[in-house]
């Protein structure tokens, strides 16, 4: 019974945004990245039209996502370990996990800033921002079984 | 790390019952003069495709280099695995310091043997036992390219190996359970080409294997448990199966896999992470039809289970 107390006070915790759980919450922000890239590689992929202002509302949809990230509040210290795939790096190298967020969010500002008039413009900067992905999965995510 | 145990041991049985049988058995093998003759004058142009297969500068490259200084194969790169750490050596066409001196015969040597040009055993970190599926036309193809390279001086640091891996000699016998031009699945007849050529990019120049397969106590990938995933060998992790039997890849279409491979995004765009990220890279550099005739592979070999450990709840 005390078990169960203690687990429906945990969730009414996670539940409440002040004391988010901060892998869920860094979790949430990444999906919902991968959705908003997902949904410009399709039109990127031919599966959908190019739409100047659809393209333009998801780039500034990524611009607020990557503003959102905020490396010291998503991964405080302690935040390694439980069911998460961040790796030791993060906290070893922290100004470089920063600089590597830094540079997501330059690009998609940039992005917003002289958004792509065709499929071939939105292929490049989806290149871009998709190496900025990569670059930071690289080093500062493991994956796990 | 039982298993260090066990090879110390039998390394020490076998050192006593048959120094004499090892030596023989353990001499490095060169190539002979039919394959050596397979090498036709090499094509630059050609050999870039297989340079980006190969994924040579994903070690050879100084570390943390971008752009065209990836082309600069001055090695230095630090691989910590439980065997030592291994640097990967200047390949540069450097006279002194990198391989400019090398011969086509000798560049086959050691990509198809293992064997260097003054007859040593090059450590199968340099996974040659995946090159040596490859076509002797496709080594003097990259022959060509390396040539267009620049030298770069300066050697790179030896490998930090302690006993019995710092003993080059013993790995002639590692090669002699582990070297062949065997492709590792047989493929019915009539396979369809597009397999074929996915078993042979796979199998051969990218060496998937060596990072996707679990390994034996002594280092050998496990044949029967091919691409079935494994720790990783360096940090902490696992290298995902990619086998239809594993979760990793077994939803995605071929059409996913291939443009996973060109743009580094997942079909749920999540995005390519740690070791593979340079290997996409290089896969982005290959045509259409290679990174469809890999997918068509992947889609063909035999299903495993998962090749490593499962997850502990929290760790």
């Amino acid at each position: 019974m005390r078990k169960l107390v203690l687990a429906v006070s945990m969730i009414a915790v996670a539940g409440s945004a002040a004391f988010a759980d901060p892998i869920q919450d860094r979790q949430a922000l990444m999906k919902e990245r991968g959705k908003l890239a997902g949904q410009l590689s399709k039109v990127v992929k031919g599966e959908e039209d190019f739409d100047a202002a659809a393209v333009l509302t998801t780039l500034k949809a990524l611009r607020a996502n990557a503003e959102k990230f905020d490396a010291e509040k998503l991964f405080p210290a302690g935040s390694d370990k439980g069911d998460t795939t961040a790796a030791p790096k993060i906290w070893e190298d922290m100004a470089g996990f920063k600089a590597a967020e830094d540079k997501f969010l330059a690009n998609t500002k940039e992005a917003v800033a002289s958004p792509p008039g065709d499929v071939d413009g939105l292929k490049a900067q989806l290149n871009t921002l998709g190496g900025d992905c990569g670059a930071c999965h690289q080093s500062y995510r493991i994956k796990k079984g | 790390m039982a298993w260090l145990k066990k090879l110390v041991g039998a390394v020490i049985v076998l050192g006593g019952a048959g120094a004499v049988a090892g030596w023989a058995l353990s001499a490095p093998v060169r190539l002979d003069a039919a394959t050596l003759v397979q090498l036709s004058p090499g094509d630059a142009a050609r050999g870039k495709r297989i340079f980006y297969a190969g994924g040579c500068a994903s070690c050879h490259a100084r570390p943390g280099s971008k752009g065209d200084a990836r082309l600069q194969l001055a090695g230095g790169l630090e691989l910590k695995t439980p065997f030592g750490t291994f640097v990967p050596p200047n390949i540069s066409q450097d006279q002194k310091d990198g391989i400019g001196a090398w011969s086509e015969d000798d560049f086959a040597n050691a990509m198809l043997k293992g064997v260097s040009p003054s007859g040593e055993n090059f450590y199968p970190a340099f996974p040659y036992a995946s090159y040596a599926r490859m076509k002797p036309s496709d080594i003097a193809d990259l022959y060509a390219f390396m040539k267009t390279l620049p030298a770069v001086a300066g050697k790179a640091p030896g490998h930090k190996l302690s006993f019995p891996f710092n003993i080059r000699r013993g790995i002639g016998l590692w090669k002699r359970l582990n070297l062949s031009p065997e492709p590792v699945i047989a493929l019915p007849d009539g396979a369809p080409a597009k397999v074929l050529a996915g078993r042979y990019l796979v199998e051969g120049p990218g060496h998937c294997g060596e990072c996707h397969t679990p390994r034996d106590f002594a280092g050998g990938v496990k044949k029967a448990e091919w691409l079935a995933g494994a720790v990783a060998a360096q940090g902490k992790g696992v290298v995902p199966n990619i086998t239809p039997g594993g979760n990793a890849i077994k939803s995605w279409s071929e059409s996913d896999i291939a443009n996973y491979l060109e743009t580094g995004f997942t079909p749920d765009f999540d995005s390519v992470g740690g070791a593979m990220v340079e290997v996409q890279q290089n896969m982005a550099q290959l045509t259409a039809d290679d990174r469809a005739a890999i997918a068509a592979y992947l889609k063909a070999v035999p299903p495993h289970p998962n090749g490593y450990p499962a997850r502990k709840p929290s760790n």
